[in-house]
């Protein structure tokens, strides 16, 4: 699947809720269903400093495809994380680059996504791009 | 049971954004301790003065830049009998707390020399850390911390012993911004000045809540932000006593503060103004006499006696919850309560009750080494006003116990 369809995916699924509780249920659910990278992963290297709560990513090559994982100390962030890690990852490097992360407004969690709210997210969607331009220069 | 003589139905309706709704909730707002909210009274100041008199001050001949000024001078006299300071030249207006502790603290590079030591408390706002740091850096001064026991209050033992005469300098502030520990500052002061050093308080947190007596108090400086006390942002005050801001050099240069000018020379002006170059918050240093004059309206008894009401209530009710552990549990402290739930990030508390039109802070709060002494990443933080309500303090349990729900 490409990135577009997946988020389409994710924006049909987000849909079903009424309210911001359930999305948030569901975001909470998804936070601890399961464990986002390996331990040995989580090092200062990896680390994304928000101010609030922290983001640990890790990117590696599969054949042509960038794979990530990431996780983080706050289990909301987290949820952000694996709807993220959905739509961007096991992709080709240069569609990681195209891609856009509108989508994340389209399922009400824009404010997680702002700037000012230090919980690493902003600075992690970075992170991806900036792995994924590293990674396709290596391609090359 | 919580009682009061004030009328707080009354007090709320001098809050306009306290009719306000977030997502869709009314506002519960517990964040004071950040930023207190601004009554009418002190909105229609700001707005009369840009109204009616909006002028530069001290320099003009023409009637607005005389009402400006003695509307400005009349708020500093506000100020000065409010702390009980001996004379109006003693406050400094600054841009609040920050600015005021970096005036000292650059103030001071010229006093001190290699091997003098500055007492730091254990419970200190980053504002009142790096400024220090930076001018131990400057002169080769050492920083030493006042440590700090798991009820959050300074081991005064540990405080005398740390004291010599190689002590030039001790910060402390007067209420802890994350633990909400009031200090004994008089202690701390009087003990300071046995071996000669100099104190500065930084009162950010306590302005709100008491009424600190600065001559009684035998201070030598203190720090106060406006918009901790129903003032607006930017426009704060620095004490000082006269002796200690005469030898003080200037902060920074500009118009305002000086006497005369040349190519080769300029001579400063007299207190305040040597320390008050340019233009300053003028309309901001009015309203903060207008919050004052509001606060006193209501009484400062009267606020804290209320306010440690609902705090006692809000402990009581929140510790009811399973899990729940409060940080800074001193024998004094305000109405300020830092809590975690075991098992769940304070940042996902904090955006569950936000959902349901809570404030309440969530992080550090600026102060990293206390959040280091008790091993956690942060807490939630409540902070009490006397425009807070217990059916407010009843919602925020309520939220509480939500957001536990459906986190664990």
């Amino acid at each position: 699947m490409t990135i577009k369809e997946i988020q389409e995916d994710i924006i049909d699924e987000f849909s079903m809720f009424d309210d911001w509780m359930q999305r948030y249920e569901y975001m909470i659910e998804l936070g601890k269903s399961l464990p986002l990278i390996e331990e040995q992963y989580k090092t200062d290297d990896n680390l994304i400093k928000g101010c609030q709560s922290k983001v640990w990513v890790h990117a590696e090559l599969d054949g042509d495809k960038l794979v990530f994982t990431a996780d983080s100390d706050a289990i909301i962030t987290k949820g952000i994380i694996a709807i993220l890690v959905r739509a961007f990852s096991n992709q080709k490097p240069q569609d990681i680059i195209d891609a856009d992360v509108d989508f994340i407004d389209e399922i009400g969690l824009k404010e997680h996504l702002s700037p000012t709210r230090a919980n690493g997210l902003v600075s992690m969607i970075k992170q991806l791009k900036l792995y994924a331009v590293a990674y396709q220069t290596q391609l090359k | 049971m919580i009682e009061t003589t004030l009328d707080i139905q009354a007090i709320r309706k001098d809050f306009p954004i306290l009719q306000r709704e977030v997502n869709g909730q009314p506002l519960v707002y517990l964040d004071n301790a950040a930023t207190s909210q601004t009554p009418q009274q002190v909105i229609d100041t700001i707005v009369d003065y840009y109204q009616g008199y909006n002028a530069n001050i001290h320099r003009g001949v023409h009637t607005l830049s005389q009402e400006a000024t003695d509307a400005y001078e009349v708020a500093r006299e506000k100020i000065q009998k409010h702390f009980n300071i001996a004379h109006s030249h003693e406050v400094i207006f600054t841009s609040g707390t920050t600015q005021s502790i970096n005036l000292v603290a650059t103030g001071f590079t010229s006093f001190l020399k290699k091997g003098d030591e500055i007492l730091v408390s254990a419970m200190e706002h980053h504002s009142n850390i790096v400024p220090w740091q930076m001018l131990c850096e400057r002169t080769g001064a050492v920083l030493k911390v006042i440590p700090m026991n798991l009820e959050g209050e300074l081991v005064m033992e540990e405080y005398h012993n740390l004291l010599s005469d190689k002590t030039k300098l001790v910060f402390c502030n007067h209420v802890s911004n994350a633990l909400g520990t009031i200090n004994p500052i008089a202690e701390i002061i009087q003990a300071a000045h046995k071996v000669g050093a100099a104190v500065l308080i930084d009162g950010a947190q306590a302005a709100a809540h008491v009424k600190p007596d600065l001559q009684a108090l035998d201070v030598d400086f203190y720090t106060v932000s406006a918009h901790k006390m129903c003032g607006p942002t930017g426009v704060g005050m620095l004490y000082g006593k006269e002796e200690w801001l005469k030898k003080l050099p200037p902060y920074q240069g500009g118009g305002e503060m000086i006497a005369e000018v040349t190519f080769e020379k300029t001579t400063y002006a007299d207190l305040p103004h040597k320390f008050e170059a340019g233009t300053p918050n003028i309309c901001g240093g009015i309203a903060f006499g207008a919050a004052l004059d509001y606060m006193n309206s209501i009484g400062f008894g009267a606020i804290a006696q209320y306010e440690d009401e609902l705090m006692q209530y809000a402990t009581e009710q929140l510790l009811a919850i399973d899990g729940l552990k409060i940080y800074g549990t001193a024998a004094h402290k305000t109405s300020v309560i830092s809590f975690n739930i075991e098992g769940v990030h304070p940042y996902d508390i904090g955006t569950i009750v936000d959902k349901l039109g809570i404030a309440v802070r969530t992080g550090h709060h600026c102060a990293q080494p206390i959040m280091d002494f008790y091993k956690i990443p942060g807490t939630v933080r409540a902070s009490f006003s006397f425009y807070n309500t217990k059916e407010e303090v009843d919602k925020l349990v309520e939220g509480v116990k939500r957001a536990r729900n459906m986190l664990l």
